[in-house]
């Protein structure tokens, strides 16, 4: 049988976009290349196995009988390498598939910045974004009884490496270029207080910082010294500046980039059967009305399940999202979405409010929620995040935002009835 | 002034080892009885404002809570009971008139209790209700002298057209009047459903007719009381049939007072008052001196209803009510109600709820009587108001010659009442005597027509055994027919006004 | 997809009594015994449930397991899943990780946190091995009910 949906990536986008395309069209062949070498397995997870609190069996967030129940063919350890949008053809470094539609969610890949003294052959250099990096990882710190490391970048995969080191009992240094830590997704305030958590637990932070030179003996990294001229002796750096969409072997092919690819409303490439989804594509900011790039997780499973259903030929609209993430620190659990810190206070509100323990921030523009900060206290924070996408005015009741006992009651009756899904309060 | 020296009604009894804290009896109690002790960390209470509703009790997940009679005594006497004693002790507090709700609780001789039914044995046979068609259905209005059959065109006239005019009630029990004001409109809204779904009536009460009640309008009896509160051309013509209150069996002789702090956006519109004002519904009818006066008002109304309606008059049962009945007939009417003296309220002072009336069972057996002695008791129907309990009641009621009953306190005990008598306080805990909106959501009417429906049901089934058992197999043949009473413990002068004889007596 | 049942708030009818919480937690405890598990509060499980009350207004609010449900495609682990059979959202304490993903999408905010042992994400599950959820039939005023796959109202009798 003819290829008729070929996905490169097998990720939650790749496995959304199979649950797309299998919710209209039971019978067409789908084919799923990768290029790692495990079925399935779900990124966010790799903190926590190197953490040791899952085990590799547990890093699946689809069984083996998802494959078999949806007939997919997976071909692992495939790179591609570029794509004959005439011919319908993907080129791979092991030969060529022909396809009626295709799917691009080839994710990310680590940056890894231009470090005097780096080589990709020193040994205890590692970047932290795949399974496999993760396994060599932990490898490396239980073989080598690591007992202090630098990490760097302080952004999410920073701080979940940390965590993941943590529980090695490791000594880290981490070292942030800006002048904060989770600078994309936190403001100062909440950004002090995970510094704070993360400083009982032993970890010394470097602000407004970088390592300017590694230096290693044997061919095993030493030392690195800091632009402040800080030198701090390890034998493990991570690095975790951050990820670049993977769009190498779309070069040349006439599909249009940005940083990322560009999509329409439909996931759809400006070649008609070519779609792109997950951290690779550049979906509509609902805060920012724009394209951009917004790698995370639910993101890219509603893009992945849009871009399916309309390779199939059903018809979905991705309607956009916004940056948001959750993330749990030394056991304090954060939540953030959209714009978080704003420095033109102009035509922006800020409401905040914190005990101590926990830390609470809401920014407005025209009496509508752009962005916020849980911490401490999550629960119940996805009200706001659907009042963010719904793009509710809140000025009726704005001074409830801060509330202990903030709910769907103080929400305006046809809002509450709109958000419960299919019929649930009657009011 | 000082501490009360009036000790609480009833006591609390909270089994700490069943209670698990989860303080469903605080939040809920209106009266604020139950409260968070932080202190010991324990849910206590305070007896004094328990009004033995028996809300919390009902609602405790782990039956932690009993209520209970204050078993404090004070010495026996016979004369000066507890009661009386701390009555005084309350007016000497309060300088005030007593006020209480629902009806009557003296223990007055209740004929109900004295008055046995008949059942065939051998010489005519029982029927029985699963077996045989038994029919409840009763027509309430005036009926025509004589139906003269020659002149009657049977191809263009039906039976219809000879009834018109009548209410048609699948079951002889109707809801007596409760307003939108004294009860919440969620119990309204029930009642009013219940009425609807069993074929019967519901009666607005001096409430007016809340827009959300419009659906239920051809079910309603509408009352036009002393206060006229809510009257207008469209109340009437939406109604089934109009009801004049002159007197109420709680409180013959007094008006109405509903305290302005009551009178809600929705009940203003109801009743047609300005919001916050008092309405007062005076004692009589400022324009009804006498009988005639009570003509002009009947036909008042009938002019406005096209004559197509019933009009009856409400009256509360007093020494001369058989002569009153009379006049009433005379007056035009097509129902007569009749309140005895066990008859419900939102709110009496309670010596006059207590001591004012005579029972609902003697004098449905005077005016019965009386209309027929006079030959006009088929101008008119009988309704029968004041503490029906139970289906036997209703039974005997009919058989004294009442042509139906009026219900209120059962009704309301089917929809949660525990006659706590505290329906004055507007703090009802089952949220029907109250406006509050935070107890009115307590009653949901879905759940009380359900109630209502099952209750009618009931008592309709009971009734067709007690029919059936007598060998009669329609309401009709029994209404008046005191041959099959009996009473008992009875003295001669008791069983003449009721017109029955003492058990033993053969035909 | 099989469409679950769903519980329908009634919010007028709502009395604030909160007993549903008590016969969910009561339900989900290992002990079905309600005053021994109030007694000995360890082996009390979270309560699926959220309460909200202001003024005379209070309704309970549960999981919708809603047919586009935003915790199914955050969920990083593959807790959160839709039975097959039953079409409700259910969610694998043992597979979570705690990442807190479906707290931060669900716009009804009914996934809690659990506070047992693992902190894992809790939500309401409809009383998986009852006909009626713990909550609705302990309800005394129906302010909640559980409606069919057509909406229609399901009632015991």
């Amino acid at each position: 049988m003819e290829t008729k949906y070929l996905i490169i990536g097998n990720s939650i986008a790749g496995v959304s976009c199979i649950e797309g395309i299998r919710s209209i069209d039971n019978v067409g062949k789908i084919v799923v290349v990768s290029k790692e070498d495990i079925q399935n397995y779900s990124r966010p997870l790799i903190s926590y196995y190197l953490a040791g609190k899952i085990s590799e069996n547990s890093m699946a967030f689809r069984s083996a009988e998802f494959y078999k129940e949806n007939s997919i063919e997976l071909i692992l350890n495939v790179t591609a390498l570029s794509i004959d949008t005439k011919n319908n053809t993907l080129i791979t470094n092991t030969g060529n598939i022909r396809f009626e539609k295709l799917l691009i969610a080839s994710g990310g890949s680590p940056i890894v910045p231009n470090i005097q003294g780096y080589s990709k052959d020193i040994q205890g250099i590692f970047t932290f974004t795949s399974f496999s990096e993760a396994k060599k990882l932990k490898k490396y710190v239980e073989e080598e009884k690591i007992d202090n490391a630098v990490i760097l970048g302080g952004g999410l995969i920073g701080l979940k490496c940390a965590e993941g080191l943590l529980e090695h009992n490791i000594k880290i240094h981490m070292v942030e270029l800006s002048d904060r830590l989770l600078s994309s997704t936190l403001d100062k305030d909440a950004s002090n207080f995970i510094e704070t958590v993360l400083m009982e637990k032993g970890c010394v932070v470097y602000k407004n910082d970088t390592i300017e030179n590694i230096y290693s003996e044997n061919n095993k990294i030493s030392k690195v010294k800091l632009k402040s001229g800080k030198e701090i002796e390890t034998k493990l750096l991570v690095i975790a500046v951050g990820v670049k969409p993977e769009t190498s072997f779309v070069k040349d092919t006439g599909i249009q980039c940005n940083r990322g690819i560009l999509v329409d409303q439909f996931m759809k490439t400006n070649i008609s059967n070519i779609f792109a989804a997950g951290d690779v594509a550049e979906g509509k900011n609902l805060i920012t009305e724009k394209s951009s790039l917004i790698a995370i997780w639910p993101v890219a499973a509603r893009q992945g399940k849009i871009a399916g259903i309309n390779m199939a030929g059903g018809s979905a609209v991705y309607e956009g999202m916004f940056p948001m993430n959750a993330v749990e620190i030394a056991g304090v659990p954060v939540i953030s979405f959209g714009i978080t810190a704003v420095d033109n206070l102009e035509n922006y509100e800020i409401l905040k409010k914190s005990d101590g323990k926990t830390y609470k921030k809401i920014v407005l523009h025209n009496n509508k929620i752009v962005g916020s900060i849980f911490l401490g206290k999550i629960e119940r924070s996805g009200i706001y995040a659907g009042l963010i996408k719904n793009q509710i005015n809140v000025a009726e009741f704005k001074s409830f935002l801060l509330e202990e006992d903030f709910g769907l009651l103080i929400l305006p009756e046809k809002y509450r009835k709109h958000i419960v899904v299919g019929d649930g309060i009657e009011v | 002034m000082a501490k009360s020296k009036n000790i609480s009604d009833f006591v609390i009894e909270r089994d700490q080892n069943r209670c698990i804290k989860c303080h469903a009896c605080v939040r809920v109690c209106a009266n604020d009885v139950h409260f968070k002790d932080d202190a010991t960390s324990e849910v206590a209470s305070d007896d004094s404002k328990c009004v033995g509703c028996h809300f919390c009790e009902d609602l405790c997940p782990t039956g932690a809570l009993v209520i209970r009679k204050n078993p404090s005594e004070t010495r026996e006497n016979a004369h000066w009971k507890k009661e009386y004693i701390y009555r005084i002790v309350r007016q000497a507090e309060t300088g005030g008139i007593v006020l209480t709700g629902m009806g009557c609780d003296r223990p007055y001789k209740n004929y109900f209790d004295h008055i046995l039914l008949n059942a065939a044995q051998v010489t005519n046979p029982s029927i029985d209700p699963l077996r045989e068609p038994m029919e409840l259905k009763t027509f309430i209005g005036r009926k025509i002298d004589a139906v003269n059959l020659d002149d009657l065109n049977w191809k263009t006239t039906s039976i219809d057209e000879i009834m018109s005019g009548l209410l048609e009630l699948e079951v002889p029990i109707m809801f007596s009047a409760m307003s939108f004001g004294s009860i919440s409109l969620n119990a309204c809204k029930a009642i009013a459903e219940a009425a609807k779904l069993c074929g019967t009536y519901w009666n607005t009460g001096e409430g007016g007719l809340h827009q959300s009640l419009y659906p239920y309008a051809d079910r309603a009896i509408v009352q036009i009381a002393s206060g006229r509160f809510g009257v207008s051309s469209e109340y009437l013509s939406r109604a089934a049939a109009v009801e004049i209150k002159i007197g109420q069996g709680a409180k013959p002789g007094i008006g109405g007072h509903l305290p302005g702090e009551k009178v809600s956006q929705e009940i203003s519109l109801t009743r047609m008052i300005p919001q916050g004002s008092d309405a007062i519904s005076p004692a009589p009818h400022h324009d009804i001196y006498s009988i005639e006066d009570l003509r002009q008002l009947i036909f008042a109304i009938k002019e406005t209803v096209d004559y197509k309606k019933p009009v009856g008059v409400k009256i509360a049962a007093v020494h001369n009510v058989a002569p009153i009945a009379s006049g009433i007939v005379r007056a035009g009417a097509d129902f007569i109600t009749i309140d005895g003296v066990r008859g419900g309220t939102g709110a009496a002072p309670v010596v006059i709820r207590d001591n004012v009336g005579i029972p609902i069972e003697i004098a449905i057996a005077v005016v019965d009587q009386r209309l027929r002695d006079e030959g006009i008791r088929n101008q008119i129907s009988i309704v029968a108001a004041g503490g029906f309990r139970t289906s036997s009641d209703i039974i005997k009621a009919i058989t004294l010659g009442a042509d139906a009953v009026y219900i209120g306190t059962s009704a309301l005990i089917a929809l949660g009442c525990h006659v706590c008598q505290k329906c004055y306080t507007g703090k009802c805990n089952w949220g029907i005597a109250t406006q509050d909106p935070y107890l009115t959501r307590r009653l949901n009417p879905e759940i009380g027509t359900k109630r209502l429906c099952n209750l009618l049901r009931a008592w309709s089934l009971e009734m067709k055994e007690m029919l059936g058992g007598m060998g009669i197999n329609a309401i009709e043949s029994l209404r008046g027919n005191r041959e099959q009473l009996r009473g008992i413990d009875l003295s001669e002068i008791e069983l003449k006004i009721l017109g029955i004889k003492h058990a033993g007596e053969s035909w | 997809m099989v469409k679950p049942k769903r519980i329908i708030i009634k919010e007028e009818y709502c009395i604030g009594c909160r007993l549903c919480e008590i016969y969910c937690v009561t339900k989900h405890s290992c002990a079905k015994e309600i005053i021994k598990m109030y007694k000995e509060k360890k082996i009390a499980s979270e309560s699926g449930i959220c309460f909200e009350e202001k003024g005379s207004i209070s309704f309970a609010i549960q999981c919708r397991h809603c047919d586009d449900a935003p915790c199914l495609e955050a969920c990083i682990t593959g807790a959160m899943f839709r039975d097959k059979d039953t079409g409700r959202v259910l969610h694998n304490k043992e597979k979570c990780v705690g990442c807190w993903m479906c707290v931060m999408v669900c716009p009804v905010g009914v996934v809690k946190i659990s506070q047992s042992e693992k902190r894992v994400a809790s939500k309401c599950d409809l009383c998986i091995d009852r006909e009626f959820p713990a909550c609705v039939e302990n309800c005394p005023n129906e302010a909640i009910y559980v409606v069919d796959y057509e909406g229609k109202k399901i009632t015991k009798e």
